[in-house]
């Protein structure tokens, strides 16, 4: 019994009136955690309750409080018949399970009801005390910290990065029971939400475990996902690297990684301690003397390795870690790990050696009555198999890691679309365990790598390429072989060397399908998909050609299944990167000779496109410099010769991808316009706006090419639907529907945050379902971050400044590109006289005005701002906390629909409900603000003839504490030395 | 391809402060639409119409949600769905309490009931703004009316607190309640040179003077009612027109003083009489609930009116009124002084604030 959990109930406000006669409630609350319930009094005839209610204790397991939510229900007292529920509160007590995150819950909760939304608020306070448990064999995991950021979290040091960590459990689905068809929605909706709950408690705990029998400390990158797979039940899964992180709390060890953020968070968010990580592996106070000896020779995701044949679900129970870590001895490190998978998608500097290109597989399966949830085999061996897939593929580009790993479904009826992507890439082992054999390897890696460039740098064998490339020696240092074009579903690695800024790019694709049942379906899906496949490249392709650049990060291909089509939507951020050579144009051929209106018209065509071409450099200011032998003189140390070892690995891999398919054609980029389809598709490729003038998006976490963020930020969440008139359904009209929704899209969010410009869409995520046979729902979430224009010149100057003194360039043009990322000068520069400019001129101005703003009737306002962003950072703060991680799952539903606004009107107040349930438990933690927030699932039915509807929201983030770099200027100033040192530091790793 | 659902929401609730404009003088989204594309805003930014009907329609959307908030303002302030800066709150609040000159001048001194809301058809056709704008006036009107009608304290602080208006708002809106409580006519066709603002600075000078509070401050409805006692007792300065020889003190008095001073000195002298019996008289009535809400009227028909039609300048009528209420303590008959003083120190304000063409 090793947790006692408090909670008190404090007051109500704004509660609903439930007694018509008195205009007032007679409100009392029931507070439960697993069997055991506790209530207050009834407070008579007040909307605005005080109960002041006693400490209500419950004395439980660790794994309870890992697993159950604290459930609170708000009802009005009836003397003659049943007591009427308001609503309930669910908290979840996971972030008072570990020392470093909250201390208590407190705060108000809106009372929360799945058909009448939000009724009121209720002030709660929660705190755990928790007894040491010495007990190495226990279920529980707590103090395995959780984090949805995709890169080592910002006050956090990456000692050790373990690896992929996964789990799943399933249930049956509440809304399919028997019972449902005589329990009301309400009491549906609710058992739903309490069931995805616990499950995702339940996950959590378990994949907490197997992070403690690796060693680690903490989940990087978690992604926790939910499928209803209707009759067959519920799954939930969730993946995640774990780690074993390193508070940066000493002063010490925080001023040259803490210091610098206001310059990291600006100019990059991703920037960690460059040198720390490495060199402190050895006295980390994590890992004891013990611990690492014998951590030494196994790989530290065996517990996944053994037991993912059988189901992983089992994992945890079956072996203590002394037992694994027997079995684990004899086997070596990276190559053996049964999954080399990271989730994350910004490393620390070093950790990335090279990146071979996405690696991506899918399978389609028929889902079938999940019989015994307690061994959910089924959807293990489902993964398995595809991340197996995924594994050799990597192996095929002579790569032994994947990173920006993910993994996704898509379901319509019985059918299931299992999707894996990720980046083949060559690590640096150095971060993934300390003390291993190959030290001596890692060394030479080190110190020959060239930065900015070196990730760029094939890692297969150039006499046995996997598929046919374009291979010529790297723009920058001259020395290594790169390919033409670069896709990687990971972030800029910040010491890329990229040229103008970037865009955000999308393929967009429709296929329609027979309906069918069962196997037939399948089938037909699965002859589809290598085709839906192959047109999203070669979309990319030529979009990215299009805009003149030539490398593409942070893609993310999602295909959905309907009744009758196929969807495909691909976004991705394009970038010019230097070390890549200019992509050619894209040259049009017709194959009917001799005909001269038609030739005419594809010179037409030729001309079009060749000034999108020259209007998208100019845009995306890609000036490259000239491209002359002498001029490339890098500032970059050369590397002599880099040790070939590293080729001997791709050698042993004889397998071809699916993903080769797509690269075949790479080295034509001959558009061949034979027949009407193709035709479209240059239409399509001419009819992409581009965004209108001050405005730039990216589906990454920052802009290349901008660094000089405001503290102003908008996150947002848009939804359309749209219905496609049923009658010339062909694949034509289809996609042009399909790409009207996404562009009119795009242009209805450019004009509604036409009031931040100058500004950049940053994070932008489309997600696509198709929830009945015409609808097509398109969701996005993004955030919309002001920059500076006029910073951006100082920046410049500087750093122009800089590249002058060091190198020999002094073109003009070079005074186009600010953001020359180059590893050895930005994460170092100090910056000095920059830095407190850009301090002053931003941030303050930000407080000012909301100072000056509050007017003095309001000047009461209780409620606390909460911020929230998909990104990992703040601008212009710094996170100083992380109190947890916020995953919450909703259930609205209506049968007054007309009523409510119809459809949007109740999405509208749905989504805006479940912000505010977000900010509310943020607040409560002691936060102000969510990073890393992403909704999951967004899933819309609507039965207009019966004026009901019903939506499904599944959002998650971290909870974390910020303050503003003008506040942090006090502690700056006080140790004007300190700003310095990151550049000492930084210097080291590079020279 | 039509859109069935198309939504719009930001961690910030985003507020346009034209569209709020356009929804707050009551334009439906088609007509919205209109006058936006009429603004010039598609060539400026770009857009298409359908970008910015979308926009249109979730704006309305927003506004729509936040209405029953603004209704109790410190509900916007406290509520957790929407996250707005205090400053956008406060401009939500503000905009929509505010009404139109041309509103108001047809509703104040009207009873707010439910006889007045079905004659908006008619203030709408007349005044030209639309009958759903003229709805949320009036609503507003009335949810003040009824919030601070029982109230103790100030009419001003308590409209501030309850409704979080600015301090200009909130007095005006004091004097919508004074009026509508105290049924004041104000529609009539000789009373329709006078603003909206011309009545709320009388009723500021009533409220602070002439009610419960202005003697006890701790009674409920202290700024609402007049001082029935105080009416009561203004019978008593009849006296100052019924003694003939205090009425021609008070004009000897008067006319030394102002001799040589006034440009219209003659007409004064000739209607000396005239004006303060037409003066005293109003205050004498002031006992009936129907001479009280004529005394606009009145004070009009017997001051006004007269003063007008001789081209007295303002600066002679204020010369006069100064000297008309001061000279009365120096008749010793008269003893009532306080009381004199209390109605005349107000009713003087009031006069010069009328006086215009």
């Amino acid at each position: 019994m090793p947790g006692k959990l408090k909670v008190k109930i404090v007051a109500g406000r704004h509660l609903p009136v439930m007694d018509r006669a008195s205009d007032l409630t007679d409100a009392f609350v029931e507070v439960k955690f697993g069997n055991t319930t506790f209530k207050t009094d009834v407070y008579l005839k007040s909307l605005n309750p005080q109960w002041n209610s006693e400490w209500f204790k419950f004395e439980v397991d660790d794994e309870d409080l890992q697993d159950e939510p604290l459930q609170i229900t708000v009802l009005d007292h009836d003397t003659y018949s049943a007591n009427d529920a308001i609503g309930k509160v669910y908290i979840d007590i996971d972030p008072l399970l570990y020392s470093e995150a909250a201390t208590v819950i407190s705060g108000w909760f809106p009372i929360y009801d799945t058909i009448h939304g939000i009724r009121g608020e209720i002030n709660v306070v929660v705190k755990v005390d928790l007894f040491n448990d010495l007990n190495r064999f226990r279920q529980s995991s707590c103090g395995v910290k959780f984090f949805c950021t995709t890169s080592i979290p910002k006050c956090y040091r990456a000692v050790i990065i373990h690896g992929f960590v996964e789990e799943l459990v399933v249930n049956e689905d509440p809304e399919y029971q028997w019972i449902d068809r005589i329990r009301t929605p309400r009491a549906s909706n609710e058992a739903r939400q309490r069931l995805i709950s616990l499950m995702s408690g339940e996950l959590q705990r378990k994949i907490g475990l197997k992070v403690l029998e690796m060693r680690g400390n903490a989940v990087v990158g978690y992604l926790q996902c939910f499928d209803l797979e209707g009759e067959s039940g519920l799954v939930v899964r969730a993946i995640g690297t774990a780690c074993t992180l390193d508070k940066l709390s000493s002063p010490a060890a925080f001023l040259p990684a803490c210091n610098s953020p206001s310059k990291e968070m600006k100019e990059s968010p991703l920037v960690h301690p460059p040198s720390h990580g490495c060199r402190s592996t050895h006295n980390s106070p994590i890992h004891t003397a013990t611990g690492s000896r014998l951590t030494q020779n196994f790989s530290v995701s065996v517990p996944t390795l053994i037991y993912t044949g059988m189901g992983s679900g089992s994992a945890g129970k079956e072996g203590g870690p002394f037992k694994a870590l027997l079995r684990q001895q004899t086997q070596s490190a990276l190559e053996q790990r049964e999954f080399p998978f990271f989730t994350l998608t910004a490393f620390p500097p070093g950790f990335l050696v090279h990146v071979g290109g996405v690696v991506s597989a899918r399978s389609v399966k028929l889902l079938d009555r999940i019989h015994n949830p307690d061994e959910p085999e089924t959807r293990d061996a489902w993964w398995a198999e595809i991340r197996q897939e995924i594994k050799s593929h990597a192996k095929a580009l002579g790569c032994h890691a994947v990173v920006g790993y993910s993994e996704s479904t898509s379901i319509c009826e019985e059918v299931c679309i299992l999707s894996a992507s990720g980046t083949a890439a060559v690590l640096n082992p150095r971060f993934l365990q300390d003390g291993t054999v190959e030290g001596c390897l890692e060394q030479r890696l080190e110190e020959n790598l060239p930065a900015g460039c070196g990730f760029c740098h094939i890692p297969y064998d150039e006499l046995n390429m996997p598929f046919p490339a374009h291979l010529t020696y790297c723009y920058n240092c001259r020395k290594q072989k790169v390919p033409d074009v670069l896709f990687t579903t990971i972030d800029l690695p910040i010491d890329a060397t990229v040229i103008g800024k970037g865009c955000l790019i999308q393929a967009r694709l429709c296929r329609l399908k027979k309906k069918a049942q069962a196997e037939a379906n399948a089938t037909a899906i699965s002859n589809l998909l290598p085709f839906m496949e192959y047109e999203v490249h070669t979309q990319l392709m030529n979009k990215l050609k299009l805009k003149g650049m030539n490398a593409l990060f942070g893609l993310r291909i999602q295909i959905t299944v309907g009744e009758n089509m196929l969807m495909g939507l691909a976004s991705a951020t394009g970038v010019y990167l230097a070390a890549l050579p200019t992509p050619g144009g894209i040259q049009i051929a017709g194959k009917t000779p001799n005909d001269g209106s038609y030739e005419q018209h594809i010179s037409h065509m030729q001309k079009k496109i060749n000034d999108t071409i020259a209007k998208n450099k100019e845009l995306y200011e890609i000036n490259p410099p000239e491209v002359s032998e002498e001029i490339i003189g890098s500032p970059i140390p050369e590397p002599r010769q880099r040790s070939r070892l590293l080729r001997s690995q791709s050698e042993s891999s004889d397998e071809v991808t699916e993903l080769d398919l797509s690269h075949g054609k790479k080295d034509a980029f001959v558009l061949e316009i034979d027949d009407t389809d193709a035709m479209e598709d240059v239409h399509s490729l001419l009819t992409d706006v581009p965004p209108p003038s001050g405005f730039y998006s990216c589906n990454t976490e920052i802009m290349p090419g901008i660094n000089n963020w405001t503290s102003e930020i908008q996150m947002f969440t848009s939804v359309r639907v749209i219905r496609l008139s049923s009658l010339n359904l062909t694949n034509q009209a289809l996609n042009k529907n399909f790409n009207d929704l996404c562009e009119n899209l795009l242009k209805s969010l450019y004009f509604k945050l036409r009031s931040m410009i100058p500004c950049c869409l940053c994070h932008v995520n489309f997600t696509v379902s198709l929830p009945e046979d015409e609808l097509i729902q398109v969701t996005v979430t993004a955030v919309a971050i002001t920059f500076d224009k006029n910073q951006a010149l100082q920046t410049t100057k500087t750093h122009v400044e800089k590249s002058l003194q060091r190198a020999s360039t002094d073109n003009e043009e070079l005074l186009q590109f600010p953001l020359e990322l180059c590893s050895d000068s930005l994460p170092s520069h100090p910056f000095p006289p920059a830095k407190a400019v850009t301090v002053e001129k931003a941030s303050p101005m930000g407080e000012g005005n909301f100072r000056n703003r509050s007017a003095p009737p309001c000047a009461n306002s209780t409620v606390g701002v909460v911020k929230m962003t998909p990104l990992s950072f703040i601008p212009g703060a710094k996170i100083t906390k992380y109190l947890g991680i916020i995953n919450m799952f909703f259930i609205r539903e209506t049968t007054s629909l007309r009523e409510e606004g119809g459809v949007s009107g109740f999405l509208h107040a749905f989504i805006a409900e479940v912000f505010a349930m977000v900010r509310a438990h943020v607040a409560a933690l002691g936060g102000n603000a969510v990073v890393s927030y992403i909704m999951k699932q967004c899933v819309f039915m609507e039965n207009p003839n019966k004026n009901q509807a019903q939506c499904l929201i599944n959002v998650s983030g971290d909870a974390v504490v910020f303050v503003r770099e003008s506040e942090l200027e006090v502690v700056s100033t006080q140790q004007p030395t300190a700003n310095c040192q990151p550049s000492c530091t930084g210097g080291e790793v590079t020279t | 391809m039509t859109s069935e659902l198309d939504i719009f929401v930001g961690n910030t609730t985003l507020i346009d402060e034209d569209v709020y404009r356009l929804w707050l003088d009551g334009y439906s989204v088609s007509d919205a639409v209109a006058l936006r594309v009429r603004s010039g805003i598609l060539e400026q930014t770009g857009a298409t119409a359908a970008v910015l009907q979308s926009d249109t329609m979730d704006h309305y959307r927003t506004f729509h949600m936040l209405e029953r908030l603004l209704h109790a303002p410190p509900k916007l302030l406290h509520q957790l769905i929407f996250q707005i800066p205090p400053s956008r709150q406060a401009l939500l609040i503000e905009r929509y309490y505010a009404f139109d000159e041309a509103f108001v001048r047809e509703v104040l001194g009207k009873k707010l009931s439910k006889g007045t809301k079905k004659d908006l058809d008619d203030i709408s056709t007349k005044t030209g703004i639309t009958l759903k704008s003229c709805r949320r006036q009036f609503d507003n009107f009335k949810r003040v009316f009824k919030v601070v009608e029982e109230m103790r304290g100030s009419l001003v602080d308590n409209i501030q607190q309850h409704f979080l208006l600015s301090d200009r708002l909130a007095r005006d809106y004091a004097a919508i309640v004074f009026f509508a409580n105290n049924r004041f006519e104000t529609g009539k066709k000789k009373l329709q040179y006078l603003s909206f603002g011309d009545f709320a600075f009388c009723a500021e000078l009533m409220i602070q003077n002439w009610t419960l509070g202005a003697v006890d401050s701790q009674v409920d409805d202290m700024d609402v009612d007049l001082d029935k006692e105080f009416l009561q007792d203004l019978k008593e300065l009849k006296m100052l027109v019924a003694d003939k020889d205090l009425l021609d003190l008070h004009k000897s008095l008067v006319c030394t003083a102002l001799r040589g001073k006034l440009g219209v000195f003659s007409e004064m002298e000739a209607n000396f009489k005239n004006l303060s019996r037409g003066l005293v008289n109003v205050a004498a009535k002031l006992t009936h609930n129907k001479d009280v809400r004529d005394l606009f009227v009145d004070l009009v028909e017997k001051f006004v009116e007269p003063c007008r039609s001789d081209h007295w300048p303002l600066n002679d009528v204020r010369l006069f009124l100064n000297q008309y209420s001061a000279s009365v303590h120096s008749l010793d008959g008269f003893r009532h002084q306080a009381l004199w003083d209390r109605y005349m120190g107000t009713l003087r304000g009031c006069l010069l604030r009328l006086y215009h063409d």
